[in-house]
């Protein structure tokens, strides 16, 4: 016959042993992996493992193509990445470019690989546009956080000082 | 721009000549020309040369149409500072000093055969397309700002200040330099350019087409009334023509 302070020390030990599995997680996951928002449509235009290597490549020969010749394809066009990948939530807020939430930036800022396609081009569908707060282009993380520039202004009147 | 009637000798002078002798009249008729649509998939070809005609005798002093709606069709919002804010195209008003007759009509990029801004370009950022229209490729555009000086038709604008919601047919940003694109965007899907369409809507001033057509409603235009080139002293050989002055 099991006792209850067995019984209780059965649980807490169960407890504790979560606890310390918790615990490693968090250790060795300093970075959380990036969640990519899902997309509107069923399957990409290439399969994923393609697009993750090679969509840069894919973008920069549409680009030369639609600049130049005047090719106006729809498959690898940044405009329709854009306009798959980038939706509204709930709120019928949108994600900008450099927030983790922005298909994109959540991998690019896991990555720490900073692009400059959004200085000129639209980051959201156009019907998009005006959803969202202002962004700037230049800065791809923490630009919206107040405490950071805050802090940075503080810092720099102590300089100026 | 100016919008005044006072004269301005230098944008006479620039126009290579003083205001027009007699109008020449056309007659009214249906002008909602269209044009062959690309398929998507297929690249532009020199078969094919757009132009644009105006015919300065319609184009109504003060009416700015054809600028606004440029302006909305690309997003060109502006800082009040006239003197760097981007323009497009930008409506120019002639004044003959004798007897008083004041003109306007719409400049914007002509859209050279042998353009001197894509001459200059020391990157290749500045081209012109096979059909004719000349742009940049503002991946590659470093913003010298050579062409705009080689430029005779002050036609190309550099964005100074950062850009925020582009249009997604017309991708802009700090640093590059810009210009009339001929709406390439709607070009290529058959439309008109966005100027051409709102000037149809009133005073029926601008005509699109292909110049290398002979049955295009433009090419027509101009073998039955001719149009003159801007600066055609220099031998650039514009698309863009114009009637009445």
């Amino acid at each position: 016959m099991v006792s209850w302070f067995q019984k209780n020390l059965q649980k807490s030990m169960l407890a504790v042993s979560v606890l310390l599995l918790a615990g490693s997680v968090n250790v060795n996951a300093e970075v959380a992996a990036p969640v990519v928002p899902k997309g509107k449509g069923e399957q990409c235009v290439e399969p994923t493992g393609e697009m993750r290597k090679n969509h840069m490549e894919m973008l920069k020969h549409q680009r030369d193509e639609t600049m130049h010749n005047g090719i106006r394809t729809k498959k690898h066009a940044l405009k329709e990445c854009i306009s798959c990948h980038v939706q509204a939530d709930d709120k019928g807020q949108v994600a900008r470019f450099g927030e983790d939430g922005h298909f994109c930036s959540s991998c690019h800022n896991y990555a720490g690989v900073n692009v400059d396609c959004f200085q000129c081009h639209a980051d959201r569908p156009q019907e998009l546009i005006g959803k969202g707060h202002k962004i700037k282009p230049h800065h791809t993380a923490n630009f919206n956080d107040a405490s950071v520039n805050k802090e940075a202004l503080q810092a720099l009147s102590k300089v100026s000082k | 721009m100016k919008t005044d009637n006072t004269t301005d000798t230098s944008k006479r002078k620039f126009l290579g000549g003083a205001a027009a002798v007699a109008g020449i009249t056309i007659a009214p008729g249906v002008l909602l020309q269209t044009v062959q649509a690309k398929p998507d998939d297929q690249a532009v070809s020199n078969k094919v040369r757009w132009g644009m005609l105006i015919d300065t005798n319609k184009c109504a002093d003060g009416c700015t149409d054809c600028v606004t709606a440029c302006n909305s069709e690309h997003g060109l919002a502006g800082h009040d500072r006239p003197e760097t804010d981007t323009q497009y195209i930008r409506k120019v008003t002639l004044k003959d000093k004798q007897t008083g007759h004041v003109k306007t009509l719409p400049v914007m990029c002509q859209h050279c055969e042998t353009a001197p801004c894509a001459d200059v370009c020391p990157t290749g950022a500045s081209f012109k397309r096979e059909d004719g229209i000349v742009l940049v490729d503002k991946h590659i555009c470093i913003g010298c700002r050579y062409c705009m000086m080689a430029c005779p038709y002050k036609a190309r604008s550099f964005v100074h200040e950062d850009v925020y919601d582009q249009k997604d047919h017309t991708p802009r940003g700090k640093g590059t330099v810009e210009s009339c694109t001929m709406c390439v965007h709607k070009v290529d899907k058959g439309e008109n350019p966005a100027c051409v369409t709102a000037c149809n809507k009133e005073h029926k001033a601008m005509y699109f087409g292909d110049l290398n057509d002979a049955n295009s409603e433009i090419s027509k235009r101009l073998k039955e009334h001719g149009g003159k080139q801007i600066r055609a002293d220099l031998g650039l050989n514009p698309g863009v023509r114009y009637q009445g002055v």
